[in-house]
C-alpha cells in the first residue's frame, strides 16, 4: 500500500542531554535504521582489526623459513578464525550495515520496512560472532583438545567430523557462522522489503539509486545462497552429535557431498561480498567525477546477469576432486562467463570518469584503486577458471593472492571509499583529508606489496595453509618481501582509525551536501534526523538532486 | 508530465509484509532444496539396511489429511474475509485438528521405525537422510502449528481476529507451503526413494 | 629460528640424481605439467594483454581527466548517459575472448583426463594418511612409505598411473613438475598418471589442508631408469633378511609396542597404523620428507617424534638410552 504510514511534519526532535547509561541504553534497544547500520559499521570494523592483527601474525610466521613463533596448531587456529572472520563477521554485516544506513536515505523513506526485525538481525549476528569467538575460550569441550576450530573457513568434511576434530571448537565454528547467518538473511529479507515497499513517490524501480539496486541483488543471493550452508551446517552438527552418516565416509558418505553444499553457497558468497563495492563505486565515481553513471541499465543488468551465473559456477573451487572431464569443462566455461558482465562494470565506471573533471580526494582515489586492482583480481581469477591452469594453481598461495586482491584490494578499498563519502553525513563533520590520503597511500603501498609476491610464491608450488615451509624451495624472499607489507599497511589502518575517530569530534562542520551529491541522502540534514526527512521527497529522475540544482538542464527531460 | 501532488497520490507499492513472507518462503524452500538433493544422492548409497522399500510404508492417510488441510485453512481465510468469524473458527480448527493428525502419524511412523525397525540416525545413510529430511519438515509443521493454535487461542478470547486478517493471510500461506514441501518430501522419500 | 631438525633437509643428496626441489610450474618436466604450462602461457598472454589495454585505459582516463587547479568548478562537464554501440562493443570483444579461452581449456581437460595408458605402464596405488603417505604396487606386492618409485620415461612408451585414496581426510596429490594436483578422498577412488622422462628426485607436497601436519606432508617422487626401477622392485620384494648380528636389538624392538602401528615384512611386527618400516633404509627421508634418514635423524625421531613434527600421530615413547639404541640399530639393519 501507500508508503504515507506516519505523520508529514512531526517535529524535529530535540537533542536533549543524555546521561551515559540513557546513552547507552538509547543505542541498546534502538530500532533506528541509521543507528544499526553504524553499529553493524563499527563492529564490523573491530572484527576487521582483530583478524588483521591475526593476520598480522601470520606473516611474520611466514616471514622465514622454518620460523617458529607459533606452532602448527595455533597457526592452523589462526588462519580459520582470519577467514571465517574476515568472511562472515568483517564481510557480511559491512553489507548489512551499508544498505541499512544507506537504502532508506536513498529511497526517501522514513525506515526500513521492519525496524525490529533489523535490531534483531544485528543482535543475532552479534551473538553469532561471539559464540564463534568463545571458542577460544570453550572450545575444548570435554576432551580438553583444541581451542578455537582449526579446520579453515571451508571446514572441509571429513577433517570437520567429529572423528577429526575433537572437542567442541568445530561447533563454536558451525553454530557461530549459523546463527550470524541468520541475522544476515533477516537484514536481507528487510532490504529487499524497503526498496521494494518504502519508495517515496516517483521513486519508480528505474529511477532506483544503482545502490539501491545493487544492494536490493545482493540480498536476493543471500536469501537464496545463505540456506544451503546452513543446510550443509545442520548436517554436519547431527553427524558430530547425533553420529548421522551425511560426511562419515566409512558408512558410505560422500566428503565431495560437503564440498558442493559448501561452494553452493561459498561461490556465490564472494559475489554477495564483492557487491557492496560495486554499489558504492557506482554512487562514488559519478559524484566526483560530475557525470551521471555511464549506461545505468546495463550497470544494473550486470549485477542481475553476475547474480544468476554465479548460482552455477560453485565447482570451480574442485576441479582437484577429481570430477568428469565434462563436468570440469562445463565450470570452466561458466566460470569465465561471470568476466563478461564484470568488464562491463568495469568499462562502464571508466567511461563515467572519461571526460569527467575528476575529483582525486580520499574516497575517489580508492575507487581509482579498486578499479586498477580488481582487474588485477578478476584476471587471475580467470586464470584459476581455466581448469588445467588450476590444477596446478588450486590450494596455492596463487589462490590466496587471488581472493585478497578481491577481497583486500577489492572490497575493503571499496569500503573505505563508502566510508569516507558518507562519513561527513554520519557524523556531520568532515573527515581529515591529509589523514585520508595519507592512509590510502599506505595501504595501497602495503596491500600491494603484501600480495602481489604471493603469486610468484604460488606458482612456485608453495601450497596454502602450512604453518612453516623448509628453506631452499625458493619462496623466502616472496614471503619476506609480503610481510614487510603489513607494516605498510598496519600504519595506513592506524591512521584510518585515528581520522575517523578524531574527527567525529573535531572535523570540520561538513555541512548537508559536502560532495554537491545526487541522490537524497544529500537532502536532509547531516546527520539525518531520526525520521530522515521532514517533508517526503518526490522524485522524477534517477538524480534528483541534480533536477533540483538544475531546473534549466534537468535529467527528467532525458529519461 | 504529472504534478507532484498527484504523483503522490497515485503512488501505489507492494505490500511490505507480502514481500517479506515470499522471501521467507524462497529462503526456506532453498534450505529444503539442499536436504531434498542429499536425500537423492544418496539413494541406494547405504551399505547397510534396513532399506527404504523394506521398512518404509506409504503414510496415505496423514499426507490426505495434511494437504487437505491447505483446503481448509483456505476456508477459513475465506470466512474471515467475509466476516463469517463462526465459520473461521470452524475452518481452522479443523486445519489443526488435520495438521496433529500428521504429525502424530509422523510420530507414530517414527516410532515404529526406531524400535522395530532399529532404523535411527545413526544406522545407515538411509536413516541420516530421511530422518533430517522428514523431520524438517515436521519442525516446519509444528512451527506452523503452533501459530495456528495460537490464533485459535485468541480468537476464542474474544479478539477481533478480522483486524488481523493480512497476518492471518500470511499464516495460510506458509501453510500452504509447508503442504507443497510436504508433496516434494513425499514424491522423494515415499516414491523415488522406494 | 631454524629448526635444527628440519634444515637436514638441505643436505639430502642422492649422488649422481638431479633433485628438482624448486617446484617452478613454469618448467615441466612431465606431460601433465608440459600440457598444463602451454595452456597457463597462454592464458597468461591473454590477461596480460587485457590489463595492458584496460588498465592503461583506467589510468589514461585518471590521469587525464584530473580535476586540475584552474578549472572552473561550476561548469559541470557534458552529461553522458551511455552508448549503445561503444557498450555492445565491451561486451562482445570479451564474449570472444571467452569462446577461445572455453574452447582451449575443454582441449586440454579432455587430453590429461581421458588420455590412455601407453604400452608399458606401471600401477601404483598412493593412499594418504594423516600425515604421510602409503605407497602401494599392486603389480609387485610391494608396500613403502613417502617417496614412490618409478620408471622413467625414457623410451618414450612408459607412465606410471595413480590410483588415489584416503584413509582418513582429505589429501591431494601434487608434484607440480609432474602434473597438477588430484585429491585423494576418503571412500574414492581418483586417477593420476605422470611420465617424468628424466631419472631424478621431483619434490611436492600435500596440497589440500589435513589436519596440524598437513604443512610437513611431502612428497618425493624418484623416477629411474628402467632397470634400476626393476632392481629397486626386486629387491623390495624379498621379505626384510634376517641380520645375526642385529637379532637382539630386532628383539628389542618386537618387545616394543612399535609393532602394533608399524609392519616389518616376515617379522611379526604387522601393524598398519604407521608406515611400513620394511627396507626402511632404503629410503632417503623419513616422516613424509622432513629429516634425511640416517643413524642420527632415526634417534632423534624415535626419541621423540613431537619435536620435528608436532602433533604428529607417532607418540614419544619413552625409551631409555639403551633402548634406543638397540631400536636405531635394529632400524639401520633394515636394508
Ligand atoms: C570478492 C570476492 C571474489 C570475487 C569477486 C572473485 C571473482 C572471481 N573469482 Fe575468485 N575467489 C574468491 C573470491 C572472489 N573471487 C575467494 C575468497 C576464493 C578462495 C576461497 C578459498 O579457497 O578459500 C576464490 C577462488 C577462486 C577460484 C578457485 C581457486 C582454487 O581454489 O583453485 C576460482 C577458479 O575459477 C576463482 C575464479 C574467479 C573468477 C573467474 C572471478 C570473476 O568474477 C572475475 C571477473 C573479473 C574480470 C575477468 C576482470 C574484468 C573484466 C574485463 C576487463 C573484461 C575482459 C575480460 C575477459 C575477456 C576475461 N576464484
Ligand atoms: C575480507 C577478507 C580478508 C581480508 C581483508 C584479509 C586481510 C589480510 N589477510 Fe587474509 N584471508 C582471508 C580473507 C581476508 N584476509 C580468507 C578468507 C583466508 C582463507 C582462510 C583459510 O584458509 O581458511 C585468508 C587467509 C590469509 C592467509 C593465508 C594463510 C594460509 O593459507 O596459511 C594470509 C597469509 O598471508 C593472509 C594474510 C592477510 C593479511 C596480511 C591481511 C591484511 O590486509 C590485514 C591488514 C589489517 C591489519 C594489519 C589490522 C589492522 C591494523 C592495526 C589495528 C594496527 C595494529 C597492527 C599491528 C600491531 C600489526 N590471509
Ligand atoms: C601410535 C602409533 C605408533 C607407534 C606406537 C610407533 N609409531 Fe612410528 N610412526 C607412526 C606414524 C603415524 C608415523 C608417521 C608419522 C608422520 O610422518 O607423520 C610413524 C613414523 C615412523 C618412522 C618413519 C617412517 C618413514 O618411512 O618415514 C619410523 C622410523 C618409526 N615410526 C619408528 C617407530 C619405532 C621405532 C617405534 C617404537 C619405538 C614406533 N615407530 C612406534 C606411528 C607409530
Ligand atoms: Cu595431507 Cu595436507
Ligand atoms: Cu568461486
Amino acid at each position: 500500500m501507500a508508503t504515507v504510514d506516519y505523520p508529514l511534519d512531526r517535529p524535529p526532535v530535540k537533542d536533549t542531554e543524555f546521561s551515559f547509561s540513557q546513552a547507552l541504553y538509547s543505542w541498546v534497544a534502538t530500532v533506528d535504521h541509521k543507528r544499526l547500520g553504524l553499529m553493524y559499521i563499527v563492529s564490523a570494523l573491530l572484527f576487521f582489526v582483530v583478524a588483521g592483527i591475526m593476520a598480522a601474525v601470520i606473516r611474520l610466521q611466514l616471514m622465514f623459513p622454518e620460523n617458529d613463533l607459533v606452532g602448527p596448531a595455533t597457526y592452523n587456529r589462526l588462519f580459520t578464525m582470519h577467514g571465517t572472520t574476515m568472511v562472515f563477521l568483517v564481510g557480511m554485516p559491512m553489507v548489512a550495515g551499508f544498505s541499512n544506513y544507506l537504502v532508506p536515505l536513498m529511497i526517501g523513506a522514513r525506515d526500513m520496512a521492519f525496524p525490529r526485525l533489523n535490531a534483531f538481525g544485528f543482535w543475532i549476528f552479534l551473538f553469532g560472532g561471539l559464540l564463534l569467538y568463545y571458542s577460544y575460550i570453550g572450545g575444548g569441550g570435554l576432551q580438553g583438545a583444541g581451542s578455537a576450530p582449526d579446520v579453515g573457513w571451508f571446514a572441509y568434511a571429513p577433517l570437520s567430523e567429529g572423528a577429526f576434530s575433537r572437542g567442541s571448537a568445530t561447533d563454536y565454528w558451525a553454530l557461530g557462522v549459523m546463527v550470524a547467518g541468520i541475522g544476515s538473511i533477516a537484514s536481507a529479507i528487510n532490504v529487499i522489503a524497503t526498496a521494494l515497499c518504502m519508495r517515496c513517490p516517483g521513486m519508480s524501480l528505474s529511477r532506483m539509486p544503482v545502490f539501491v539496486w545493487v544492494m536490493l541483488i545482493d540480498s536476493w543471493l543471500i536469501v537464496v545462497a545463505l540456506p544451503p550452508l546452513t543446510a550443509g551446517q545442520i548436517m554436519l552438527m547431527l553427524d558430530r552429535h547425533l553420529h548421522a552418516n551425511f560426511f562419515d565416509t566409512q558408512a558410505g558418505g560422500s566428503a565431495v557431498l560437503w564440498q558442493h553444499i559448501f561452494w553452493i553457497f561459498g561461490h556465490p558468497e564472494v559475489y554477495i561480498l564483492i557487491f557492496p563495492a560495486f554499489a558504492i563505486l557506482s554512487e562514488v565515481i559519478p559524484v566526483f567525477s560530475r557525470k551521471p553513471l555511464f549506461g545505468r541499465p546495463a550497470m544494473v543488468g550486470a549485477v542481475v546477469a553476475i547474480g544468476f551465473i554465479s548460482l552455477g559456477v560453485w565447482a570451480h573451487h574442485m576441479f582437484a576432486v577429481g570430477m568428469t572431464s565434462w563436468s570440469n569443462s562445463f565450470f570452466a566455461a561458466s566460470t569465465m562467463f561471470v568476466g563478461i558482465p564484470t568488464g562491463i562494470k568495469i568499462f562502464n565506471w571508466t567511461a563515467t570518469m572519461y571526460g569527467g573533471k575528476l575529483r582525486l580526494d580520499t574516497p575517489l582515489l580508492f575507487c581509482c584503486g579498486f578499479l586498477l586492482q580488481f582487474l588485477v583480481a578478476g584476471l587471475t581469477g580467470i586464470m584459476l577458471g581455466v581448469a588445467p591452469f588450476d590444477w596446478q594453481l588450486h590450494d596455492t598461495y596463487f589462490v590466496v593472492a587471488h581472493f585478497h586482491f578481491t577481497l583486500l584490494l577489492g572490497l575493503v578499498f571499496g569500503l573505505f571509499a563508502g566510508i569516507y563519502y558518507w562519513y561527513p553525513k554520519a557524523f556531520g563533520r568532515m573527515y581529515n583529508e591529509k589523514l585520508g590520503k595519507l592512509h590510502f597511500w599506505l595501504f595501497c603501498i602495503g596491500a600491494n606489496l603484501t600480495f602481489i609476491p604471493l603469486h610468484f610464491a604460488g606458482m612456485l608450488g608453495m601450497p596454502r595453509r602450512i604453518y612453516t615451509y623448509p628453506a631452499g624451495r625458493g619462496w623466502e624472499g616472496w614471503n619476506m618481501v609480503s610481510t614487510v607489507g603489513v607494516f605498510f599497511q598496519a600504519a595506513g589502518i592506524l591512521f584510518f582509525l585515528w581520522t575517523m575517530v578524531r574527527s567525529a569530534f573535531v572535523g570540520e562542520p561538513a555541512g548537508d551536501d559536502p560532495w554537491d551529491g545526487w541522490t537524497l541522502e544529500w537532502a536532509t540534514s547531516s546527520p539525518p534526523p531520526e525520521y530522515n526527512f521532514e517533508k517526503l521527497p518526490v522524485v522524477r529522475s534517477s538524480r534528483p538532486l541534480w533536477d533540483l540544482k538544475h531546473p534549466h538542464d534537468p535529467d527528467w527531460k532525458f529519461e | 508530465m504529472a504534478d507532484a501532488l498527484t504523483m503522490e497520490r497515485d503512488w501505489q507499492l507492494p505490500d511490505r509484509g507480502t514481500v517479506g513472507i515470499l522471501f521467507l518462503i524462497v529462503t526456506e524452500s532453498a534450505l529444503f532444496a539442499i536436504f531434498v538433493a542429499t536425500y537423492l544422492i544418496y539413494i541406494g548409497k547405504s551399505p547397510v539396511g534396513p532399506y527404504p522399500r523394506d521398512v518404509l510404508e506409504i503414510p496415505v492417510v496423514s499426507s490426505i489429511c495434511l494437504l487437505s488441510s491447505s483446503l481448509t485453512v483456505y476456508f477459513a481465510e475465506h470466512a474471515l474475509l467475509h466476516n463469517k468469524l463462526a465459520r473461521f473458527r470452524l475452518w481452522w480448527s479443523a486445519t489443526i485438528l488435520l495438521g496433529l493428525e500428521f504429525l502424530i502419524s509422523t510420530g507414530m511412523e517414527w516410532r515404529k521405525l526406531i524400535y522395530e525397525d532399529h532404523l535411527t540416525i545413526s544406522t545407515n545413510l538411509f536413516g541420516s537422510t530421511f530422518y533430517s529430511l522428514v523431520g524438517l519438515h515436521a519442525s516446519h509443521v509444528i512451527v506452523g502449528l503452533v501459530f495456528l493454535i495460537l490464533v485459535l487461542t485468541v480468537t476464542l478470547m474474544g479478539f477481533p481476529i478480522q483486524t488481523q486478517f493480512r497476518r492471518v493471510k500470511f499464516l495460510s500461506w506458509y501453510w500452504h507451503f509447508v503442504d507443497a514441501i510436504w508433496v516434494i518430501v513425499f514424491t522423494v522419500v515415499y516414491v523415488i526413494g522406494r | 629460528m631454524l629448526n635444527p631438525v628440519i634444515a637436514l633437509l638441505l643436505q639430502v643428496q642422492v649422488p649422481g640424481v638431479a633433485e628438482h626441489r624448486v617446484t617452478d610450474i613454469f618448467t615441466p618436466l612431465a606431460s601433465p605439467a608440459a600440457a598444463e604450462k602451454n595452456i597457463a602461457m597462454l592464458t597468461i598472454a591473454i590477461t596480460t594483454a587485457i590489463f595492458v589495454v584496460v588498465g592503461g585505459l583506467i589510468l589514461f582516463t585518471i590521469f587525464r581527466f584530473r580535476r586540475r587547479p584552474g578549472d572552473d568548478l561550476h561548469q559541470e562537464p557534458p552529461q553522458v548517459y551511455g552508448s549503445n554501440q561503444i557498450e555492445a562493443a565491451w561486451t562482445i570483444i570479451p564474449l570472444l575472448i571467452v569462446f577461445i579461452l572455453i574452447g582451449v581449456s575443454a582441449r586440454v581437460i579432455a587430453a590429461v583426463q581421458n588420455a590412455s595408458p601407453p604400452k608399458s605402464t606401471l600401477h601404483v596405488t598412493v593412499i594418504g594418511h594423516q600425515w604421510w603417505w602409503e605407497v602401494y604396487y599392486p603389480d609387485y606386492g610391494v608396500r613403502t612409505a613417502n617417496e614412490i618409485h618409478i620408471p622413467a620415461n625414457i623410451d618414450g612408451q612408459t607412465a606410471t598411473y595413480l590410483t588415489l585414496q584416503s584413509a582418513d581426510v582429505i589429501h591431494s596429490f601434487w608434484v607440480p613438475q609432474l602434473s597438477g594436483k588430484m585429491d585423494l578422498i576418503p571412500n574414492r577412488n581418483n586417477y593420476l598418471w605422470i611420465d617424468p622422462k628424466d631419472p631424478g628426485v621431483y619434490v611436492g607436497n600435500c596440497a589440500e589442508y589435513c589436519g596440524t601436519q598437513h604443512a610437513k606432508m611431502l612428497l618425493r617422487v624418484i623416477a629411474q631408469t628402467p632397470a634400476d626401477f626393476n632392481k629397486w622392485a626386486a629387491d623390495q620384494r624379498k621379505p626384510q633378511e634376517e641380520n645375526a648380528q642385529a637379532a637382539g636389538a630386532k628383539a628389542a624392538f618386537e618387545s616394543l609396542s612399535c609393532i602394533s602401528c608399524h609392519a616389518v615384512r616376515g617379522t611379526s611386527a604387522a601393524g598398519r597404523f604407521g608406515p611400513d618400516l620394511t627396507h626402511l633404509m632404503t629410503r632417503q627421508t623419513l616422516a613424509a620428507g622432513i629429516m634425511v634418514n640416517n643413524g642420527r635423524s632415526l634417534r632423534d625421531w624415535v626419541n621423540d617424534p613431537q619435536y620435528p613434527k608436532p602433533g604428529c600421530f607417532m607418540p614419544s615413547m619413552k625409551l631409555t638410552n639403551q633402548e634406543l639404541d638397540q631400536v636405531v640399530a635394529y632400524l639401520q639393519s633394515l636394508n
